[in-house]
């Protein structure tokens, strides 16, 4: 708190011209936060230093060419590696190249791409998994939060525990699932054993293998979100409780009538998160399965990454990628107000 | 903790939420014992001793991956923390031409996870000569939209005073930035780091893509391979000290510091 008083006046005699245009010269009087009870030698330099501004007015830096200078560390990684990315993806998504020919225009790759029946199947999966992983861990989530949103000390050593999976890599909670997994002497079959049931294959089975990938992922994300549920929860005013209980509303009502209408902007924000880590995270899948058996845990993103690595088809992986970011971007049109509404929330 | 029934329940899943953690604790430290019937018990029966963690040392090349790892993670947040304040700042504070679709672009990469561009991404750094090079893999990472955001929104909850005066005392606006709003902005500045590093630090993906050489590799990828080498060993005991010692430091930290990382967690909103 005392930088300013340093900066100050460590620069007395330069003075810079105040432009209201900018929206950089001082607003009204804001109200003062507590610690602003300091001394503010500012407030009580402006009128002496008004006449000296007025003789020495120079032409300043426009606003524009200040924020451009602010904001091009930003851009150039930007531009970069997200803005000309996409365009090149859409570039090469639209080159045509066979063994021994010239590349020419054309839609061949994308043609290609809904032929291929692995293609069809990844999306298809990725659905499965979208709704296979968000709809129990937001479920789980939610009810987590309820219970534990108490300050106690048994509900934060418990809350610790469903958000430690969140700290460790995909890959850590993959090599652990993969001896949970681990037909018959792994810790699954091996407890299922005990209560009378049989050995499972749970990840060479193309039947179960995706829901074992879900659980893993349920696993690792419920936490995440538990936080922001008991963060949403925190700022529901209790004496709407109070006051529905008066009226004899019961637990469940109260949940269904305040609890949960109260926490649709969070819902909303979650949702979006969950869409995101669900599209965008397959490190499981690359040391687990490989996509299989049999193709069923491919998902979009191992599809473009076998494309890229080792099918060596740029084209194809190009116009997986292209198409995955359309749908990403499409997401994010009805998903960046609930963001925003979110983000809103949190503040 | 006013109903014991749905107490027990809650208390139920969270046990069975740990019991990775509880396998990985156990086995890891159980040694290698003949006979696989004793591998899945969560019961710490001993005798236990480190050497599934001595193995896993030595067969890994764990210092030099957390080394990676490190650089990785510091240099990406060094570098992040001068973009993302510079460009909070003017999104916060100027007024100036094309300011809202700008934003609006920003905003598109928090959708866009450079996952999702690893191809194109992969061309970038092959073209600038980066591939196989840390600096490569921590580039598409130096900006930050999701910082931007973050401090812009920081920014804009901080009272004007002070920076008003030091303008008009002529203080330049790097030195409003560093001096004024950086420290005051410390909050918002701690928990995108929290974030930064940790996802960072579990990233798998991009570096398996961007890095070849076994000595350039970092944490996530060597737990990757040393994994896939020991499992058709069947050294579950030693998979799960390398498991450990790649998680270890992020779970002490969180341990440690846990209503740090929460309120980071929640603050952000965005991993």
């Amino acid at each position: 708190m005392m930088a300013p008083a340093r900066v100050m006046s460590s620069n007395r005699r330069r003075s810079v011209t105040p432009r209201s245009s900018d929206g950089v010269y001082p607003r009204a009087a804001i109200q003062p936060p507590i610690w602003c009870c300091l001394p503010q030698p500012a407030t009580l330099a402006v009128p002496a230093l008004y006449a000296e501004r007025i003789r020495t007015r120079r032409k300043p830096l426009s606003a524009g060419a200040v924020a451009a200078a602010l904001l091009a560390p930003s851009l150039v990684f930007l531009i970069a590696f997200t803005y000309w990315p996409i365009v090149e993806v859409g570039l090469r998504s639209l080159t045509e190249q066979r063994f021994g020919e010239t590349a020419r225009w054309g839609f061949g790759n994308f043609a290609r791409l809904f032929a291929d029946p692995h293609f069809a199947n990844a999306a298809w999966n990725s659905t499965l998994y979208a709704a296979g992983t968000i709809v129990p861990s937001l479920a789980l989530a939610l009810a987590f939060a309820v219970a534990l949103r108490e300050s106690g000390k048994l509900a934060t050593v418990l809350r610790t525990c469903i958000v430690m999976p969140l700290l460790i890599p995909l890959v850590a909670a993959a090599a652990l699932f993969v001896f949970i997994f681990l037909p018959g002497g792994g810790l699954l079959d091996w407890y299922l054993a005990k209560l009378g049931i049989g050995a499972t294959n749970w990840l060479g089975d193309p039947s179960i293998a995706l829901g074992s990938i879900i659980a893993i992922t349920v696993w690792k994300n419920t936490g995440y979100y538990m936080l922001f549920f008991l963060a949403g929860l925190a700022g529901i005013p209790e004496d709407l409780h109070e006051a529905a209980k008066l009226d004899g509303a019961g637990a469940a009502t109260r949940f269904l009538r305040i609890t949960l209408p109260l926490l649709g902007p969070t819902l909303g924000f979650v949702t979006v998160i969950a869409l995101l880590n669900v599209l965008t995270q397959i490190d499981h899948v690359i040391v687990m399965t490989q996509g299989g058996p049999s193709d069923s845990t491919n998902m979009l993103l191992y599809y473009i990454y076998q494309q890229a690595e080792q099918n060596y088809d740029p084209g194809l992986a190009s116009a997986a990628t292209l198409v995955s970011v359309a749908v990403l971007l499409a997401l994010s049109v009805v998903g960046l107000r609930a963001l925003e509404r979110g983000m809103h929330h949190e503040s | 903790m006013k109903h014991p029934v749905r107490m027990l329940v809650v208390c139920a899943a969270a046990l069975i939420w740990l019991i990775p953690f509880a396998w990985m604790a156990v086995a890891s430290l159980r040694p290698d014992v003949s006979g696989t019937e004793d591998l899945a018990s969560l019961l710490p029966a001993g005798p236990f001793d480190f050497s599934n963690y001595r193995e896993a040392w030595a067969s890994g090349r764990f210092p030099l991956w957390y080394l990676n790892t490190t650089i990785l993670c510091v240099g990406i947040l060094i570098v992040q923390c001068v973009t993302v304040s510079l460009a909070g700042y003017a999104f916060a504070r100027l007024r100036f031409r094309f300011r809202g679709t700008l934003f609006t672009l920003f905003l598109m990469q928090i959708l866009l996870p450079p996952a999702v561009l690893v191809v194109p991404n992969l061309a970038m750094i092959t073209r600038l000569g980066l591939y196989d090079t840390l600096p490569g893999v921590m580039a598409p990472y130096f900006a930050s939209a999701f910082g931007v955001f973050l401090m812009r929104q920081t920014f804009l909850s901080l009272p004007r005073d002070f920076e008003d005066a030091a303008m008009i005392d002529g203080a330049t606006r790097l030195q409003v930035i560093v001096h004024i709003l950086l420290p005051l902005a410390r909050p918002g500045l701690v928990a995108f780091a929290i974030v930064s590093v940790t996802s960072h630090w579990n990233e798998f993906l991009w570096p398996l893509m961007a890095l070849n050489s076994p000595s350039h590799q970092v944490l996530t990828v060597g737990l990757a391979s040393f994994t896939s080498a020991a499992e058709s060993g069947g050294s579950w005991g030693v998979i799960a000290a390398g498991t450990a010692l790649v998680a270890a430091p992020l779970l002490a930290a969180f341990v440690i510091f846990q209503r740090q990382f929460v309120a980071s967690f929640v603050f952000t909103g965005l991993k």
